[in-house]
Protein backbone atom coordinates (compact mmCIF):
# COMPACT_ATOMS: atom_id res chain seq x y z
CA UNK A 1 0.00 0.00 0.00
CA UNK A 2 3.05 2.33 -0.09
CA UNK A 3 1.92 3.36 -3.96
CA UNK A 4 -1.36 4.86 -2.01
CA UNK A 5 0.83 6.75 0.41
CA UNK A 6 3.29 8.12 -2.04
CA UNK A 7 0.19 9.06 -4.01
CA UNK A 8 -1.55 10.88 -1.46
CA UNK A 9 1.98 12.55 -0.17
CA UNK A 10 2.16 14.23 -3.49
CA UNK A 11 -1.29 14.84 -4.99
CA UNK A 12 -2.08 17.90 -2.86
CA UNK A 13 1.03 20.07 -3.77
CA UNK A 14 0.49 18.06 -7.51
CA UNK A 15 -2.97 19.36 -7.77
CA UNK A 16 -1.52 22.79 -6.88
CA UNK A 17 1.25 22.84 -9.28
CA UNK A 18 -1.50 21.42 -12.03
CA UNK A 19 -3.66 24.02 -11.09
CA UNK A 20 -1.43 26.89 -11.64
CA UNK A 21 0.07 25.76 -14.82
CA UNK A 22 -3.58 25.34 -16.34
CA UNK A 23 -3.96 28.75 -15.02
CA UNK A 24 -1.03 30.73 -16.78
CA UNK A 25 -1.22 28.76 -20.39
CA UNK A 26 -4.77 29.79 -20.74
CA UNK A 27 -3.70 33.77 -19.42
CA UNK A 28 -6.03 33.41 -16.68
CA UNK A 29 -5.23 36.42 -14.52
CA UNK A 30 -3.89 33.56 -11.41
CA UNK A 31 -3.62 36.44 -8.20
CA UNK A 32 -6.97 38.23 -9.05
CA UNK A 33 -8.99 35.10 -9.99
CA UNK A 34 -7.64 33.38 -6.76
CA UNK A 35 -8.50 35.84 -4.22
CA UNK A 36 -11.84 36.36 -6.37
CA UNK A 37 -12.81 32.96 -5.02
CA UNK A 38 -11.06 33.39 -1.50
CA UNK A 39 -13.11 35.79 -0.82
CA UNK A 40 -16.20 33.58 -0.98
CA UNK A 41 -14.02 31.08 1.64
CA UNK A 42 -14.65 34.04 3.84
CA UNK A 43 -18.56 34.59 3.82
CA UNK A 44 -18.44 30.78 3.76
CA UNK A 45 -16.47 29.26 7.69
CA UNK A 46 -18.28 32.83 9.05
CA UNK A 47 -21.74 31.37 8.20
CA UNK A 48 -20.53 27.74 9.46
CA UNK A 49 -20.15 29.63 13.26
CA UNK A 50 -24.12 29.36 14.20
CA UNK A 51 -24.41 25.84 12.89
CA UNK A 52 -20.73 24.98 14.67
CA UNK A 53 -21.69 26.69 17.59
CA UNK A 54 -24.86 25.00 18.10
CA UNK A 55 -23.73 21.43 17.30
CA UNK A 56 -20.51 21.41 19.86
CA UNK A 57 -22.20 22.67 22.32
CA UNK A 58 -24.69 19.62 22.58
CA UNK A 59 -22.36 17.10 21.58
CA UNK A 60 -19.63 18.95 24.26
CA UNK A 61 -22.72 18.96 27.04
CA UNK A 62 -23.43 14.87 25.58
CA UNK A 63 -19.58 13.82 26.08
CA UNK A 64 -18.81 15.62 29.31
CA UNK A 65 -21.77 14.47 31.10
CA UNK A 66 -21.29 10.74 30.44
CA UNK A 67 -24.28 10.39 28.54
CA UNK A 68 -22.09 9.64 25.35
CA UNK A 69 -20.36 6.89 27.20
CA UNK A 70 -23.07 4.98 28.40
CA UNK A 71 -24.84 5.04 24.85
CA UNK A 72 -21.23 3.13 23.29
CA UNK A 73 -21.22 1.03 26.02
CA UNK A 74 -24.83 0.13 25.60
CA UNK A 75 -24.49 -0.47 21.92
CA UNK A 76 -20.90 -2.54 22.36
CA UNK A 77 -22.17 -6.09 22.42
CA UNK A 78 -23.47 -5.48 18.96
CA UNK A 79 -20.72 -3.51 17.81
CA UNK A 80 -18.55 -5.89 19.42
CA UNK A 81 -19.61 -8.59 16.71
CA UNK A 82 -19.57 -6.81 13.67
CA UNK A 83 -16.04 -5.33 14.50
CA UNK A 84 -17.49 -1.67 14.40
CA UNK A 85 -15.30 0.77 16.34
CA UNK A 86 -17.68 2.17 18.88
CA UNK A 87 -16.44 5.55 18.83
CA UNK A 88 -17.32 6.17 15.29
CA UNK A 89 -21.24 5.23 16.14
CA UNK A 90 -22.29 8.85 16.86
CA UNK A 91 -20.66 10.14 13.44
CA UNK A 92 -21.91 7.60 11.38
CA UNK A 93 -25.60 8.23 12.65
CA UNK A 94 -25.22 12.24 12.46
CA UNK A 95 -23.34 11.79 8.88
CA UNK A 96 -26.35 11.66 6.29
CA UNK A 97 -28.40 14.07 8.92
CA UNK A 98 -26.39 17.23 9.29
CA UNK A 99 -23.26 17.98 7.52
CA UNK A 100 -21.55 20.75 10.19
CA UNK A 101 -23.37 18.78 13.15
CA UNK A 102 -21.28 15.73 11.85
CA UNK A 103 -18.02 18.18 11.17
CA UNK A 104 -18.33 19.54 15.36
CA UNK A 105 -18.19 15.60 15.49
CA UNK A 106 -15.38 14.73 13.53
CA UNK A 107 -13.36 17.99 15.03
CA UNK A 108 -14.48 16.51 18.82
CA UNK A 109 -12.74 13.06 17.31
CA UNK A 110 -9.50 14.62 16.27
CA UNK A 111 -9.33 16.44 19.60
CA UNK A 112 -9.62 13.21 21.76
CA UNK A 113 -7.98 10.66 19.40
CA UNK A 114 -5.90 12.53 17.02
CA UNK A 115 -5.89 13.28 13.23
CA UNK A 116 -3.23 10.68 12.87
CA UNK A 117 -4.70 7.91 14.64
CA UNK A 118 -7.01 4.91 13.33
CA UNK A 119 -10.02 6.78 14.21
CA UNK A 120 -9.11 9.86 12.70
CA UNK A 121 -8.16 9.12 9.49
CA UNK A 122 -11.15 7.00 9.49
CA UNK A 123 -13.48 9.96 10.39
CA UNK A 124 -11.56 12.28 7.99
CA UNK A 125 -12.32 9.55 5.16
CA UNK A 126 -15.97 8.95 6.45
CA UNK A 127 -17.07 13.03 6.33
CA UNK A 128 -14.90 13.15 3.09
CA UNK A 129 -16.73 9.88 1.04
CA UNK A 130 -19.93 11.13 1.24
CA UNK A 131 -22.63 13.69 1.53
CA UNK A 132 -25.28 15.07 3.87
CA UNK A 133 -28.47 12.99 2.04
CA UNK A 134 -31.44 14.17 3.92
CA UNK A 135 -29.98 17.81 3.16
CA UNK A 136 -29.59 17.17 -0.38
CA UNK A 137 -32.68 15.22 -0.58
CA UNK A 138 -34.65 18.12 0.49
CA UNK A 139 -32.62 20.67 -1.31
CA UNK A 140 -32.77 19.58 -4.34
CA UNK A 141 -36.74 17.92 -4.89
CA UNK A 142 -37.67 21.19 -2.78
CA UNK A 143 -36.32 23.13 -5.66
CA UNK A 144 -38.52 21.87 -8.09
CA UNK A 145 -41.63 20.80 -6.13
CA UNK A 146 -40.95 16.86 -6.13
CA UNK A 147 -42.97 15.55 -3.33
CA UNK A 148 -42.83 11.66 -4.49
CA UNK A 149 -39.25 10.92 -4.02
CA UNK A 150 -39.96 6.88 -4.83
CA UNK A 151 -36.69 4.96 -3.75
CA UNK A 152 -34.58 7.89 -3.82
CA UNK A 153 -34.11 7.80 0.27
CA UNK A 154 -32.83 4.58 0.70
CA UNK A 155 -30.43 4.89 -2.18
CA UNK A 156 -29.01 7.70 -0.44
CA UNK A 157 -28.93 5.96 3.06
CA UNK A 158 -28.08 2.52 2.21
CA UNK A 159 -25.14 4.39 -0.16
CA UNK A 160 -23.94 5.84 4.03
CA UNK A 161 -23.98 2.18 5.32
CA UNK A 162 -21.87 0.99 2.44
CA UNK A 163 -19.31 4.47 2.88
CA UNK A 164 -19.12 3.62 6.64
CA UNK A 165 -17.95 0.43 6.50
CA UNK A 166 -15.64 1.06 2.96
CA UNK A 167 -14.09 3.85 4.95
CA UNK A 168 -12.89 1.39 7.89
CA UNK A 169 -12.00 -1.04 5.33
CA UNK A 170 -10.02 1.53 3.26
CA UNK A 171 -8.20 3.17 6.06
CA UNK A 172 -7.15 -0.04 7.43
CA UNK A 173 -6.06 -1.86 4.46
CA UNK A 174 -3.46 1.90 3.78
CA UNK A 175 -2.32 2.35 7.58
CA UNK A 176 -2.88 -0.89 9.29
CA UNK A 177 -5.28 -0.62 11.99
CA UNK B 1 -35.15 15.16 12.69
CA UNK B 2 -32.31 18.22 13.14
CA UNK B 3 -34.39 19.37 16.18
CA UNK B 4 -35.10 16.07 17.49
CA UNK B 5 -31.18 15.23 17.45
CA UNK B 6 -30.40 18.33 18.87
CA UNK B 7 -32.84 18.48 22.00
CA UNK B 8 -31.48 14.62 22.40
CA UNK B 9 -28.04 15.28 23.12
CA UNK B 10 -28.78 18.19 25.07
CA UNK B 11 -31.51 16.40 27.57
CA UNK B 12 -29.88 12.95 27.40
CA UNK B 13 -26.45 15.06 28.82
CA UNK B 14 -28.62 16.82 31.18
CA UNK B 15 -30.31 13.87 32.82
CA UNK B 16 -27.44 11.76 33.04
CA UNK B 17 -25.21 14.45 34.61
CA UNK B 18 -28.03 15.09 37.25
CA UNK B 19 -27.98 11.17 38.20
CA UNK B 20 -24.74 10.49 38.18
CA UNK B 21 -24.11 13.60 40.42
CA UNK B 22 -21.86 15.61 37.86
CA UNK B 23 -24.21 17.95 37.09
CA UNK B 24 -21.61 20.94 37.26
CA UNK B 25 -20.29 19.41 34.18
CA UNK B 26 -23.18 20.59 31.87
CA UNK B 27 -22.26 24.19 32.31
CA UNK B 28 -18.53 23.52 31.72
CA UNK B 29 -19.79 21.66 28.71
CA UNK B 30 -21.24 24.47 27.33
CA UNK B 31 -18.63 26.98 27.43
CA UNK B 32 -16.38 25.15 26.06
CA UNK B 33 -18.26 23.69 23.06
CA UNK B 34 -19.07 27.51 22.06
CA UNK B 35 -15.66 28.27 22.42
CA UNK B 36 -14.62 25.41 20.00
CA UNK B 37 -17.45 26.10 17.59
CA UNK B 38 -16.27 29.75 16.85
CA UNK B 39 -12.69 28.49 17.29
CA UNK B 40 -12.92 25.57 14.39
CA UNK B 41 -15.23 28.09 12.31
CA UNK B 42 -12.79 30.86 12.27
CA UNK B 43 -9.51 28.38 11.50
CA UNK B 44 -11.26 27.34 8.43
CA UNK B 45 -11.35 30.34 6.73
CA UNK B 46 -7.77 30.30 5.68
CA UNK B 47 -7.82 27.06 4.39
CA UNK B 48 -11.39 27.17 2.75
CA UNK B 49 -10.45 30.71 1.23
CA UNK B 50 -7.42 28.89 -0.13
CA UNK B 51 -9.11 26.27 -2.39
CA UNK B 52 -12.19 28.29 -3.56
CA UNK B 53 -9.80 30.13 -4.82
CA UNK B 54 -7.48 27.41 -6.38
CA UNK B 55 -11.13 26.32 -7.63
CA UNK B 56 -11.64 29.53 -9.19
CA UNK B 57 -8.35 29.49 -11.28
CA UNK B 58 -9.69 25.84 -12.08
CA UNK B 59 -12.55 26.91 -13.47
CA UNK B 60 -11.46 30.26 -15.79
CA UNK B 61 -8.61 28.19 -17.12
CA UNK B 62 -10.56 25.55 -18.34
CA UNK B 63 -9.62 22.47 -16.31
CA UNK B 64 -13.65 21.64 -15.51
CA UNK B 65 -14.45 22.32 -19.10
CA UNK B 66 -11.94 19.53 -19.94
CA UNK B 67 -13.23 17.27 -17.67
CA UNK B 68 -16.72 17.49 -18.52
CA UNK B 69 -15.54 16.48 -21.57
CA UNK B 70 -13.68 13.62 -20.53
CA UNK B 71 -17.33 12.35 -18.02
CA UNK B 72 -19.50 12.86 -21.36
CA UNK B 73 -19.54 9.44 -22.11
CA UNK B 74 -19.98 8.32 -18.72
CA UNK B 75 -22.93 10.65 -18.00
CA UNK B 76 -24.83 9.41 -20.98
CA UNK B 77 -24.55 5.73 -20.11
CA UNK B 78 -25.50 6.48 -16.36
CA UNK B 79 -28.74 8.95 -17.85
CA UNK B 80 -30.05 6.63 -20.53
CA UNK B 81 -33.42 8.80 -20.50
CA UNK B 82 -31.77 12.05 -20.71
CA UNK B 83 -31.08 13.00 -24.95
CA UNK B 84 -27.21 13.76 -25.04
CA UNK B 85 -28.18 16.98 -26.66
CA UNK B 86 -30.70 18.17 -24.05
CA UNK B 87 -29.25 21.05 -21.72
CA UNK B 88 -29.82 18.86 -18.75
CA UNK B 89 -26.84 16.79 -19.54
CA UNK B 90 -24.52 19.59 -19.62
CA UNK B 91 -25.59 21.00 -16.82
CA UNK B 92 -25.60 17.18 -15.11
CA UNK B 93 -21.57 16.63 -16.26
CA UNK B 94 -21.14 20.32 -14.72
CA UNK B 95 -22.51 18.97 -11.56
CA UNK B 96 -20.57 15.68 -12.29
CA UNK B 97 -17.20 17.74 -12.47
CA UNK B 98 -17.90 19.96 -9.11
CA UNK B 99 -18.35 17.14 -7.04
CA UNK B 100 -15.21 15.47 -8.05
CA UNK B 101 -13.14 18.36 -8.08
CA UNK B 102 -14.45 18.05 -4.20
CA UNK B 103 -16.48 21.83 -5.15
CA UNK B 104 -19.21 21.13 -2.61
CA UNK B 105 -20.52 25.33 -3.00
CA UNK B 106 -20.32 25.15 -6.83
CA UNK B 107 -21.99 21.72 -7.18
CA UNK B 108 -24.87 22.83 -5.64
CA UNK B 109 -26.37 25.22 -7.85
CA UNK B 110 -25.02 23.24 -10.90
CA UNK B 111 -26.91 20.19 -9.51
CA UNK B 112 -29.90 22.80 -9.14
CA UNK B 113 -30.20 23.25 -12.62
CA UNK B 114 -29.64 19.64 -13.66
CA UNK B 115 -32.84 19.31 -11.81
CA UNK B 116 -34.84 22.45 -13.23
CA UNK B 117 -33.86 20.92 -16.51
CA UNK B 118 -34.43 17.51 -15.78
CA UNK B 119 -38.29 18.72 -14.42
CA UNK B 120 -38.94 20.16 -17.78
CA UNK B 121 -38.27 16.13 -19.37
CA UNK B 122 -40.78 15.61 -16.06
CA UNK B 123 -43.67 17.58 -17.31
CA UNK B 124 -44.76 19.07 -13.84
CA UNK B 125 -44.91 16.19 -11.94
CA UNK B 126 -44.62 16.21 -8.43
CA UNK B 127 -42.84 12.43 -8.92
CA UNK B 128 -39.15 12.20 -9.28
CA UNK B 129 -38.24 10.83 -12.61
CA UNK B 130 -35.64 7.96 -13.21
CA UNK B 131 -33.00 10.29 -14.01
CA UNK B 132 -33.84 12.54 -11.19
CA UNK B 133 -33.01 9.59 -8.79
CA UNK B 134 -30.24 8.70 -10.28
CA UNK B 135 -28.81 12.51 -10.25
CA UNK B 136 -29.47 12.31 -5.89
CA UNK B 137 -28.05 9.12 -6.06
CA UNK B 138 -24.57 10.55 -7.82
CA UNK B 139 -24.77 13.65 -5.28
CA UNK B 140 -25.73 11.94 -1.96
CA UNK B 141 -22.77 9.54 -2.37
CA UNK B 142 -20.72 12.75 -3.53
CA UNK B 143 -18.01 11.10 -5.99
CA UNK B 144 -14.80 13.42 -4.55
CA UNK B 145 -11.14 13.92 -5.30
CA UNK B 146 -9.85 16.41 -3.45
CA UNK B 147 -11.87 16.08 0.21
CA UNK B 148 -10.50 19.70 0.71
CA UNK B 149 -12.44 20.50 3.70
CA UNK B 150 -11.28 17.45 5.44
CA UNK B 151 -7.68 18.08 4.38
CA UNK B 152 -8.18 21.94 5.74
CA UNK B 153 -9.44 20.19 9.49
CA UNK B 154 -6.75 18.16 9.63
CA UNK B 155 -4.07 20.93 9.03
CA UNK B 156 -5.91 23.18 11.62
CA UNK B 157 -5.48 19.82 14.17
CA UNK B 158 -1.82 19.72 13.17
CA UNK B 159 -1.81 16.72 11.37
CA UNK B 160 1.51 15.20 10.15
CA UNK B 161 -0.04 14.27 6.80
CA UNK B 162 -3.46 16.31 6.63
CA UNK B 163 -3.32 15.08 2.39
CA UNK B 164 -2.80 11.41 3.84
CA UNK B 165 -6.66 10.76 3.60
CA UNK B 166 -6.95 11.21 -0.24
CA UNK B 167 -6.06 7.87 -0.96
CA UNK B 168 -8.72 6.39 1.32
CA UNK B 169 -10.94 8.76 0.39
CA UNK B 170 -10.96 8.09 -3.21
CA UNK B 171 -11.52 4.16 -2.74
CA UNK B 172 -14.22 4.81 0.07
CA UNK B 173 -16.18 7.05 -2.44
CA UNK B 174 -15.43 5.02 -5.26
CA UNK B 175 -17.28 2.06 -3.33
CA UNK B 176 -19.95 4.32 -1.86
CA UNK B 177 -20.80 5.72 -5.63
CA UNK B 178 -20.87 2.65 -7.23
CA UNK B 179 -23.16 0.89 -4.17
CA UNK B 180 -25.46 3.61 -4.99
CA UNK B 181 -25.63 3.21 -8.42
CA UNK B 182 -26.01 -0.48 -8.25
CA UNK B 183 -29.00 0.43 -5.76
CA UNK B 184 -30.38 3.38 -7.68
CA UNK B 185 -30.57 0.64 -10.84
CA UNK B 186 -32.02 -2.39 -8.24
CA UNK B 187 -34.58 -0.38 -6.57
CA UNK B 188 -35.90 0.76 -10.19
CA UNK B 189 -35.98 -3.07 -11.70
CA UNK B 190 -37.89 -4.05 -8.11
CA UNK B 191 -40.31 -0.95 -8.32
CA UNK B 192 -41.18 -1.91 -12.19
CA UNK B 193 -41.39 -5.45 -11.71
CA UNK B 194 -44.07 -4.90 -8.55
CA UNK B 195 -45.55 -2.05 -11.36
CA UNK B 196 -46.25 -4.82 -13.74
CA UNK B 197 -47.22 -7.90 -11.48
CA UNK B 198 -49.78 -4.74 -10.23
CA UNK B 199 -51.14 -4.27 -13.95
CA UNK B 200 -51.67 -7.76 -14.57
CA UNK B 201 -54.10 -8.59 -11.59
Amino acid sequence: MSVFATISAFALPMTIAAILIAGIVHKVPLYESFTEGAKEGFTTSVSLIPHLVAMMVAVSVFRASGALQLFIQALSPLLHIIHFPAELVPLALLRPISGSGSLALVTDLFKHAGTDSFLGRVASTMQGSTDTTLYVLTVYYGSVGIRKPRYSVKVGLLSDLVSVFASIWAVSMMFGK
Amino acid sequence: MMNFIWFSLFMSGIIVAALTGRIHMVTEGVLTGAKDGVFISLGLISVIAFWLGMMKIAEESGLIQILSKRLRPFATWLYPSVPSDHPAMGALIANMSANILGLGNAATPLGLKAMQELQTLNGTSDVASDAMCTLLAMNTASLTLIPATMIGLRMEFHSKNPGEIIGSTILATLIATGAAIILDRFFRRTEQIRCRRRNRS
